[in-house]
């Protein structure tokens, strides 16, 4: 028997008298807590590091030398522990620390959003006393403060207790509010003219344990006991955060993360939480429109279906085209293909417009979970885009991994990034020249050590010694200007290494559930291809069909009578806007199914089909990771608007063919049925993964295979476009989120400043940036984390969209930028 | 932004090299950041913030919690009257209440002609030479009312040639010839036994010879 | 007979027939000059040292049993062991951030002798495998700050400080550095996150003492400047000369500062545990009586944290287990004597808010707790007391410092002592501290606070109302 066998695997401590097993290391507070003894804390949050500074969790413990009061969210369990969380000694303490803390809070409860949900309130009522002996002045502050667009800070209230500021810094990495000052003047601030403006502020909010924090989108909005809620599943965008999703009086009110240990550990992006705002705003689509006169205009169901299947009967499987679907459950989803491959016959149907990856780079490798990127000691290879900017709760996993539990962070980026500044090696190769970084990197770990896309060998190989443990690769675009190929082959490159899994970073909601569903051409549900088929469709088109670029082309050359814009917006998301425009005019019916108007709706489409909202429908989404996940349905639909199955189920049925779903369940037992990897997937499962989600693993889809093109050089005077998105951009959702609405920065051409001097050129200057395709002018800013030959333009930003710049069909976009 | 002149933004960087983190010369910088202006202000506190790899509010948080870093302008002479219980017992209440009366302000104002800023203060480490304060953290002891007199007299006219204005401390800097230093260790790079430890091993080797 | 008294220069120290171990330059007015200091065996004891082997060096700290000066007492030698074996780096951090009311003697040797502690700092570094030492000085004391700076510049340019010291293969940096006012940050944990760039906010020890995890989590040593400056006058005369001083339990002499009402406040280097407090407050050679011959009515034995000790204790002797047997501490040899004529309720007032001042907020019985003693204790000097206050006072009290709190026995009263230390609700003893003179006062002064409550119970003073602000609705 070796010695490992025979230590013992738990600590055993008594709690009360009675004697519990506690796992080695672990807190008191939580052991307790796992053997009902719930201890009451303040300061003390299981997701962030234990301060000790409430002193609300005191507790009698005695290690063999007496009982002594002792901060239970501090001490790790210790065998033979003797603990009473109900002596004399530890019921006076913590009554104590309850006065202290309520001497100087306001008695505004019924004022206070926190009331009626609020730690201090609950415990000051269970065990507080029953006056105060306090008969001073408290301490006064300027009622509540806005501390950045969506946060308000009544330090009245606060008690100091470190949650909010402990999460700026330590979590999200944005040490922009601290507390100041001293003693009993000690407050939470943020520096003068320098607001929160974190991308993650509202989880501050969600853990401040009284009313101090409240966030703008649900002051005075309702009472906690008003509430209903319900788990769901956040759709802004691919992470799959679990929430709880809160309404009252039929209207979604507020958005809370929930602790699932495999996805976001309760943590949401301000995006994902505060983006149901969209949901309730005016521009809602209540009912379908129809284009009349050049202007669309209200209509009913009837008509509508009528005229969407006028224009969808006996046309040419070839000339019809889907554009999008990432915004529907994977219930829709199957709907929407049964549709097109099953019944219209066409496979030109892609849930990505062109800003996304090849079917084979996302299916077709080993995968790998968040959890399996944040193994402690293992190594991140990012090759995408910046998490923080489009995947901001998985930013917040890569970030903890990082920084506390030694997870190597190497970055093959164009430019710098949100983990930048904790990455253990920062390669930003030339635009378009990642393949050639990663395959360098590859050589370097067997010893082959080279300079590559303009970065040194020394620093390449520094980077290869430092991969340890389980490898991740998290791929995906960070730059449409560049194109897919360079990902792929930079992604072939990696797979060499042994043992490595990727994880997709595609940005939008349910796009991998889009796949897994089928959505995307010579693809069928269940991550199979065309040839193996499918037992539920009458039909299924045997030749490969077109991809968003290929059917904006085939548009553009008046070669497709019908267009549906599943939830997309091509001039605004797809790389190439001129190809988007010509497209869009060229088509011969626009029919799109929406939510919001969007740029394209409102210029194109003939006819629009109003569909219910995520919170409005019953079913599933699918994560980046293949996680499957709930969404419950919480109100009910804008209007007249329809779940997108429904309205594929009605064109079916006016088509003369019966998709034969009745339900979202019903569709989720079809899909069990027909698609092998969804095989093990019932009813019961999905119950029982309420909070964590059902892992779909498996796949049918081969490795992709490399492109074999070569980036062209560019000249001296252009300067290589990278276009890369941010949190928060034109985007339709984003825009009609009134409390968001205004975050998105203006449009900025930024280089490093070593380039300005070579262009005669500074910061702040307005300047005409020129492509083969296009042009849009902007002011310069300067960034040294932008690479010497490069010009970063944020994609769909407000003002100027660097996708009037690129090319879709050349690999790269070089750009001349002048003074204008 | 740039807050300090050329000497001290040199002295700033030869600071932060004294430390294994920059962060560590959070506290120094804000002293000498004071010592230019004679308070802290916004612009200094966000350059510090880019010296130190911190935020502007990290500089904050971090300085606020000190009483000596002053984030409005003070008088060019701050006169700070211990009050504690050693001073307390011989009179030290007394000779506050005398100084504000003198000037005319309350403890934590400044004159109107920007010269004085009275604060009431505790121990300054002088407690046997009560009552007794510091002027810009010089110490003046033993202090009767007339002392104060005649030492406001005495700031007033210019004859107070021993105490420089608010914000400046030592009057020498610590300097460390670049030879002549052994090298600031940090955490991570420096994992090895320091090697004059090897004496240790040498002697215990040559026990058990 | 030579007349020992005040030396001009290093105002408040008395020069008399006591020991002679850290405080043997205060009489040249240059001894914090390099040449005083080669001139008076200076940089002896760092030579031997270095002849010696580290492992040697330690074990002659140890034998000589040098408690520590800076308030806790515990032997610098013990705490020396406590490193864990081989996580190096190791580091020095000396806390000269001397802030307790009532002391000032690492003020005076930081100014006068800056050459002796540097040499205490770097025969430390030697016995221990010390990589870096940080110096930090109070804020508030520029001339220590700057004659730390210009004995470390000559030292450096001697070739006594940075590289291959004295033409040996020890090499070590010092760097000087200084706070900004906080009196919590003389706390070792508060010291090191200071000096880490921090606010000065102690953290939780045990599980974790700085000796284990300390500045930049490294282990770390933090030595308080009186103890360093012992330790050339060691290394020069050895451990048993050191023992021949003092008692067996607190070999070596101590500063002591005495302040208040005596005839002659000022700083002595006393015998260790030998000297009794009657010999300092009457003493010829010392405090020389009481001014006025006033009774004496009550004292502070060890700076404001140190319960309050009567004319009953007089005869106890400097010594740390022996005071903390008795009810009170040492500490850091902060003694503050109070005759008849002083006001129980004020002083403690004035201790009180101290302690409510400089609190760092950061657990919530110091942060509310001291303020609200505070403010209870102004309200009964405003006349506006009621009588549930003492009791009110005494219970705040035992929610900051559970159970019974150190105090002398008050034979009057037929009362034992309760021996040091308190225990604590809170991380750091701050909070704690400021129970001491509420406890002490109240229970041998309770008429005088019962003289000045005037208000009855049930008559509302000043009622605390809720905000009148208008909430905004945004």
């Amino acid at each position: 028997m070796t010695a490992v066998e025979n230590e013992k695997s738990t600590v055993t401590v008594t709690l009360n008298g009675v004697e519990i097993e506690a796992n080695p290391g672990e807190l008191l507070i939580d052991a307790a807590e796992r053997h009902g003894t719930y201890i009451p804390r303040f300061c003390y949050h299981s997701r962030m590091k234990p301060v000790g500074m409430c002193r609300m969790c005191l507790v009698e413990v005695d290690s063999g030398r007496g009982p002594a009061l002792q901060p239970s969210c501090m001490i790790p369990v210790g065998e033979g522990m003797t603990v009473d969380t109900e002596s004399e000694a530890t019921k006076k303490a913590q009554d104590g620390v309850l006065e202290f803390l309520l001497i100087n809070h306001p008695l505004d409860c019924p004022v206070c959003d926190k009331g009626g949900e609020c730690p201090l309130q609950d415990q000051t009522v269970a065990f507080g006393p029953g006056e105060s002996r306090f008969v001073e002045e408290k301490r006064h502050y300027e009622k509540p403060i806005p501390i950045s667009d969506t946060v308000y800070l009544d330090r009245e209230r606060c008690i100091l207790c470190d949650r909010c500021t402990r999460f700026a810094d330590d979590v999200a990495g944005d040490t922009l509010i601290h507390f100041m000052d001293r003693g009993n003047s000690t407050q939470v601030n943020t520096f003068p003219d320098e607001p929160f403006a974190s991308y993650f502020s509202g989880n501050t909010v969600q853990i401040c344990p009284v009313g101090a924090l409240t966030a703008k989108p649900y002051r005075f909005k309702a009472r906690p006991w008003d509430l209903e809620e319900t788990i769901s599943t956040a759709w802004i965008d691919s992470v799959g955060s679990r929430v709880t999703v809160q309404s009252s009086r039929n209207q979604v009110l507020r958005l809370l993360g929930v602790d699932a240990d495999s996805v976001n550990w309760g943590w949401l992006s301000d995006k994902e939480r505060f983006g149901f705002e969209a949901l309730n705003s005016e521009d809602r689509l209540t009912a379908p429109m129809v284009r009349v006169d050049g202007r669309l205009e209200s209509t009913g169901w009837a008509p509508a279906l009528a005229a969407a299947t006028d224009a969808l009967r006996d046309v040419d499987p070839a000339r019809i085209g889907v554009i999008g679907g990432a915004r529907l459950t994977n219930e829709s989803q199957y709907a929407w293909t049964k549709l097109a491959k099953g019944v219209l016959g066409t496979d030109n149907v892609d849930a990505q417009l062109g800003d996304g990856l090849p079917v084979e780079a996302v299916l077709g490798l080993p995968r790998a979970t968040i959890n399996q990127a944040c193994t402690p000691g293992g190594t991140v290879i990012l090759v995408g885009p910046d998490p923080k900017e489009d995947l901001g709760a998985l930013f917040l996993r890569l970030r903890h991994a990082v920084v506390n539990d030694g997870t190597t962070l190497i970055e093959l980026t164009p430019t710098r990034t949100g983990l930048s500044t904790i990455a253990g090696h920062s390669l930003h190769p030339k635009p378009g020249e990642v393949d050639l970084l990663a395959a360098a990197l590859v050589d370097a770990v067997s010893g082959d050590a080279r300079d590559a896309a303009g970065v040194p060998a020394d620093a390449i190989a520094a980077a290869a010694a430092a991969i340890s443990g389980p490898v991740t690769v998290v791929l995906g675009r960070a730059s449409i200007a560049e194109s897919a190929a360079i990902t792929v082959d930079a992604a072939i490159a990696l797979s060499q290494l042994e043992g490595v899994g990727f994880l997709s970073a595609l940005r939008r909601g349910n796009v991998h559930g889009a796949l897994d569903m089928g959505m995307a051409p010579g693809l069928l549900p269940g991550r199979v291809p065309l040839s193996t088929g499918c037992d539920a469709f009458d039909q299924v088109p045997t030749e490969t069909g077109m991809d968003t670029i290929a059917m904006l082309e085939a548009a553009a050359a008046g070669d497709l009578d019908v267009l549906v814009l599943l939830g997309s917006d091509p001039l605004s998301d797809a790389p190439d806007a001129d190809l988007a425009e010509r497209g869009l005019a060229g088509a011969g019916t626009v029919i799109a199914v929406e939510m919001l108007p969007n740029a394209s709706t409102l210029t194109h489409a003939d006819l629009v089909l109003a569909a219910a909202a995520p919170t409005e429908v019953e079913g599933t989404f699918t994560n980046l990771e293949g996680r499957m996940s709930v969404a419950e349905q919480k109100v009910t639909p804008s209007g007249t608007s329809r779940a997108d199955w429904m309205i594929a189920a009605e064109l079916a049925l006016r088509l003369g063919a019966d998709l034969g779903v009745e339900s979202p369940e019903s569709i989720r037992a079809e899909i069990a049925a027909v698609s092998p990897v969804h095989a093990e997937l019932t009813e019961a499962a999905l119950a029982d993964g309420r909070v964590e989600g059902v892992l779909i693993s498996g796949s049918s889809i081969q490795a992709p295979t490399a492109s074999g093109s070569s980036t062209p050089a560019n000249d001296a005077y252009s300067l290589r476009l990278v276009a890369a998105r941010r949190m928060y951009d034109n985007g339709t959702m984003l825009q009609a989120s009134a409390s968001s609405a205004g975050l998105a920065a203006s449009v900025k051409v930024t280089l490093n400043p070593a380039d300005f001097e070579k262009l005669g050129l500074d910061a702040g200057t307005v300047v005409k940036v020129i492509s083969g395709r296009g042009e849009l002018m902007a002011p310069l800013a300067a960034d040294f984390g932008v690479p010497t030959g490069s010009a970063m333009i944020p994609a769909n930003a407000p003002g100027s969209n660097a996708n009037t710049l690129i090319d879709a069909s050349a690999s790269v976009t070089d750009v001349r930028v002048e003074r204008a | 932004m740039s807050y300090f002149n050329a000497d001290n933004l040199e002295t700033a960087h030869e600071i932060i090299s004294r430390y294994p983190r920059k962060k560590s010369a959070l506290i120094p910088l804000l002293h000498l950041a004071q010592e230019q202006e004679g308070w802290v202000t916004d612009d200094a506190m966000r350059q510090i913030a880019e010296l130190t790899d911190t935020t502007p509010a990290e500089v904050k948080g971090t300085g606020s919690f000190y009483e000596m870093f002053k984030f409005h302008p003070v008088g060019t002479y701050m006169i700070n009257v211990c009050t504690n219980l050693a001073c307390q017992l011989l009179g030290g209440e007394e000779l506050l209440a005398h100084a504000e009366e003198t000037l005319g302000i309350k403890a934590g104002g400044t004159t109107a002609d920007g010269m004085f800023t009275i604060e009431d203060v505790e121990c300054i480490a002088a407690c046997t030479e009560a009552p007794c304060l510091q002027v810009n953290y010089r110490y003046k002891l033993r202090l009767t009312t007339d002392d104060l007199d005649q030492l406001i007299d005495d700031i007033r006219n210019g004859r107070a040639t021993d105490i420089p204005e608010h914000g400046t401390l030592g009057l020498v800097r610590q300097h460390v010839p670049a030879d002549a230093g052994a090298g600031i260790v940090a955490p991570e790079q420096a994992t090895e036994r320091p090697v004059w430890l090897a004496r240790n091993d040498a002697v215990a080797e040559g026990g058990e010879g | 007979m030579p007349t020992y008294d005040y030396v001009p220069h290093a105002p408040g120290y008395v020069d008399n027939d006591g020991p002679k171990i850290v405080t043997s330059r205060f009489v040249h007015e240059d001894s914090h000059t390099l040449e005083r200091y080669e001139a008076t065996n200076g940089y002896e004891g760092l030579h031997r040292a270095l002849d010696r082997t580290p492992a040697d060096v330690h074990e002659e700290v140890r034998d000589a049993v040098v408690l520590g000066r800076g308030g806790a007492g515990f032997p610098a030698g013990v705490k020396w062991g406590f490193m864990p074996p081989g996580k190096f780096p190791y580091y020095l951090v000396v806390n000269g951030d001397e802030s307790e009311p009532g002391t000032y003697k690492d003020r005076l040797l930081m100014e006068r002798d800056p050459h002796q502690l540097i040499e205490g700092c770097l025969i430390t570094c030697y016995a221990l495998g010390l990589s870096q030492c940080f110096l930090y000085v109070r804020g508030e004391m520029p001339a220590a700050q700057e004659n730390l700076a210009q004995a470390l510049n000559e030292a450096y340019a001697k070739g006594y400080v940075g590289k291959n010291i004295m033409g040996t293969e020890f090499s070590v940096d010092i760097t000087l550095t200084w706070g900004a006012g906080a009196y919590i940050v003389g706390e070792e944990t508060a010291l090191i996150e200071s000096l880490e760039g921090n606010r000065g906010m102690p953290r939780l020890k045990p599980p974790f003492f700085p000796a284990a995890i300390g500045l930049y989590g490294q282990p770390t040593i933090v030595n308080n400047v009186e103890t360093l400056s012992n330790l050339p006058w060691l290394l020069v005369n050895g451990s048993e000369q050191y023992k021949a001083h003092g008692s067996e339990a607190s070999p070596g002499s101590r500063m002591v500062t005495v302040s208040g009402h005596v005839n002659r406040p000022g700083v002595f280097e006393i015998e260790q545990g030998v000297t009794t407090f009657r010999d300092l407050f009457y003493g010829d050679n010392f405090c020389r009586g009481i001014r006025n011959d006033n009774e004496l009515k009550m004292f502070v034995p060890g700076g404001g944290s140190a319960p309050w000790f009567f004319p009953e204790q007089l005869d106890l002797p400097l010594e740390g287990r022996t005071v903390g047997a008795e009810g009170s501490m040492l500490g850091s040899g902060a003694i503050m004597v109070m005759d008849e004529t002083t006001d129980a309720v004020k002083a403690a007032l004035r201790l009180v808010r101290f302690y409510a001042r400089e609190s760092c907020g950061k657990c919530t019985p110091c942060r509310e707790g001291t303020t609200w003693e505070e403010r209870i204790l102004q309200r009964i000097l405003d006349g506006e007391g009621r009588p549930s206050d003492i009791d009110k006072l005494l219970d705040i009290a035992d929610n900051i410092s559970p159970g019974p709190y150190p105090v002398a026995a008050d034979p009057s009263q037929g009362l034992a002592a309760v021996p040091f230390p308190p225990k604590q609700t809170t991380i750091c003893p701050l909070g704690p501290s400021s129970v001491a003179p509420i406890t002490s006062t109240i229970r041998r002064f309770r008429h005088e606070y019962e003289a000045k409550i005037t208000k009855r119970d049930s008559i509302p003073v000043m009622a605390a109302p809720m905000s009148s602000d208008p909430v905004e609705v945004g």
